[in-house]
């Protein structure tokens, strides 16, 4: 048998304890970026957003009529394929860690569980907040290319209020996957609840809408879809438009958000 | 130095863990063993904080691990190679180890080197990695930090005899110099070559602990002659109770010097005479986990 043959200073002796210096959030949000790119389909999302942007805000200038030719249906245009695209970079960056079972090494380098989605939801953040400024500025470069191809006058009709309500609807969307994300842990769960939530779910409730006089009233309080669209519309404007987006957001962000956080702190990451 | 006190781990229906306790000390290399389901995999993760316990603690250097500043410079840790996203490069799984904690990028360069995952390999996706590439990288990983504690779940799984050896050295090497390693196997080989201590789990509870040299003492010794019965005879005749192994062994409690002895007085010819240590710790093994085995193993 082969003996370990240890140096009798070393036995008893306890490591000397060093002096580690807890990990600095700005790290962690620049590690969760990095993991957002560095697989394969986070490299193709980050590419197709590159690529369709461009060219759907193109097929305005090939497709589209004179009149279409406004930076407000150039923006629309360009950020079309984020508004697909962010929700699903945003499910993938929680589910990630549980489908794909990365979560073994990251939570055992970071144990806080709050603090790594807290730095996920950063990230996430900051994803969104580049594209939506990417999209802006395809529109941008649509409307002058398509003004001057068309021959008509350059028409910036995106005011201030509507820039930011365009930024808000792929923020929501976003929040909206993260939060399943959050609560479900399971990338094919997250992305096919996501697009029962925003595909399948509105037709159920225009219909239910269409048919129940009651509901009709109800339904933009508690319809995702619906406050959606206005903000993507920029038509949330009153009191009342900015509280039904607030019950929406309780109902379908806050609240799943709040539910996958209670138990994820206890559960097992396996 | 890590500290496992009356650890206990409830699930419906079933304790994976119960009421655990052991310590892994520094330069000892600590083997965990246990049947398939024993728990040694659930009180490791308890260890590292993904699971939480129902009862008891598990410390690392005096501290709970979630409590660490930065658990990676302290505790290197290996539960499954296969737990890696699939589309990432090794590279990149490093690369973004070493960001988290801290390090600069060569550590990255230094643990490919280390764990010999040319720069090549290093560029494909873990999805493409054989177990025992995984399994490199996962070990390069843990000792990424530079830590001090080790707490590796088999990681000799999938390696190939040159990958076990280099392992083996490694571990040996790096206890040797003041480190604690705790690792699981059932591989029982490779634990009694590497282990100083060892700690048997059965069915959530621990059935042995204490160093290699004192759970085997019992192993006893096997002895070969070509005249079995005569040497059985004379060990009789020395008040050494034994017994005929067949093709020539026999089989005794005693140890080998007293073995020796008796057959040199006998004037008995010896074929070979040594400690039953090689077939001990799997006698120990199935004899402490009989009642635990699936197939209810009579030792």
């Amino acid at each position: 048998m082969t003996a370990t043959i240890v140096p009798p200073d070393t036995i008893e002796a306890e490591p000397a304890r060093r002096t580690a210096q807890p990990i600095r959030t700005t790290r962690l949000v620049k590690v969760e970026l990095r993991k957002m790119f560095n697989t394969r389909s986070g490299f193709w999302m980050l590419i197709s957003i590159g690529v369709l942007s461009p060219i759907s805000a193109g097929s305005l200038l090939v497709l589209g009529l004179n009149s279409d030719v406004t930076y407000q249906n150039f923006v629309r245009a360009s950020g079309f394929p984020m508004s697909v695209i962010l929700p699903i970079i945003a499910i993938l960056a929680v589910t990630g860690e549980w489908s794909q079972r990365s979560g073994l090494t990251t939570f055992t380098l970071v144990p806080s569980r709050g603090r790594m989605i807290g730095a996920k939801a950063i990230a996430t953040l900051l994803v969104g907040l580049g594209a939506v400024s990417v999209a802006f500025a395809v529109g941008a470069l649509g409307n002058v290319a398509g003004s001057a191809l068309a021959g008509v006058d350059t028409a910036w009709d995106v005011s201030l209020s509507m820039a930011l309500q365009m930024m808000l609807y792929n923020l929501v969307g976003m929040a909206f996957g993260f939060a399943l994300g959050v609560v479900l842990r399971n990338s094919a769960a997250a992305i096919v609840g996501y697009f029962v939530a925003s595909l399948v779910m509105p037709g159920i409730l225009a219909l239910l809408a269409q048919v129940r006089s009651w509901f009709e009233d109800l339904q933009p309080w508690i319809d995702w879809h619906y406050t959606q669209v206005a903000l993507l519309n920029g038509a949330t404007n009153t009191v009342k438009e900015w509280a039904m987006l607030g019950s929406t957001t309780m109902i379908w962000i806050v609240l799943p958000l709040v539910i996958g956080l209670l138990s994820l702190r206890r559960s097992e990451v396996k | 130095m890590i500290t496992v006190e009356s650890l206990t781990r409830r699930y419906a229906g079933f304790t994976a863990v119960d009421n655990v306790s052991f310590t892994a000390l520094p330069g000892r290399v600590t083997g965990f063993l246990g049947p398939n389901g024993a728990g040694k995999s659930t009180t490791m993760r308890v260890m590292v904080g993904l699971t939480v316990p129902t009862s008891g603690t598990a410390t690392i250097n005096g501290e709970r691990f979630a409590d660490l500043p930065n658990p990676g410079l302290e505790v290197g840790v290996l539960l499954d190679a296969s737990a890696q996203h699939a589309g990432r490069t090794g590279r990149e799984i490093l690369t973004i180890a070493a960001d988290t904690m801290g390090l600069p990028r060569r550590r990255v360069d230094e643990m490919l080197e280390l764990v010999s995952l040319t720069s090549s390999e290093a560029k494909r996706r873990v999805r493409n990695y054989s177990l025992g590439m995984r399994q490199r990288l996962g070990i390069g990983t843990a000792l990424l930090g530079d830590p001090r504690v080790l707490i590796l779940d088999e990681p000799a799984n999938g390696l190939d005899p040159a990958g076990i050896r280099w392992m083996r050295d490694l571990l040996t090497g790096f206890a040797s110099q003041g480190g604690t390693v705790l690792l699981s196997s059932h591989l029982l080989h490779e634990i009694e070559v590497i282990a100083d201590d060892l700690v048997v789990i059965g069915k959530g509870k621990i059935v042995a602990s204490g160093s290699k040299e004192e759970l085997l003492a019992a192993a006893g010794t096997l002895v070969r002659s070509p005249s079995p019965r005569d040497l059985a005879h004379a060990l009789e005749r020395a008040g050494i109770p034994s017994t005929l192994a067949g093709d020539g062994w026999v089989r005794t409690d005693a140890d080998p010097a007293r073995v020796g002895a008796v057959a040199l007085t006998a004037g008995i010819a010896l074929t070979e005479l040594r400690s039953a240590e090689g077939t001990g710790l799997e006698d120990m093994f199935l004899s402490l986990t009989a009642d635990t085995q699936r197939e209810g193993v009579a030792a």
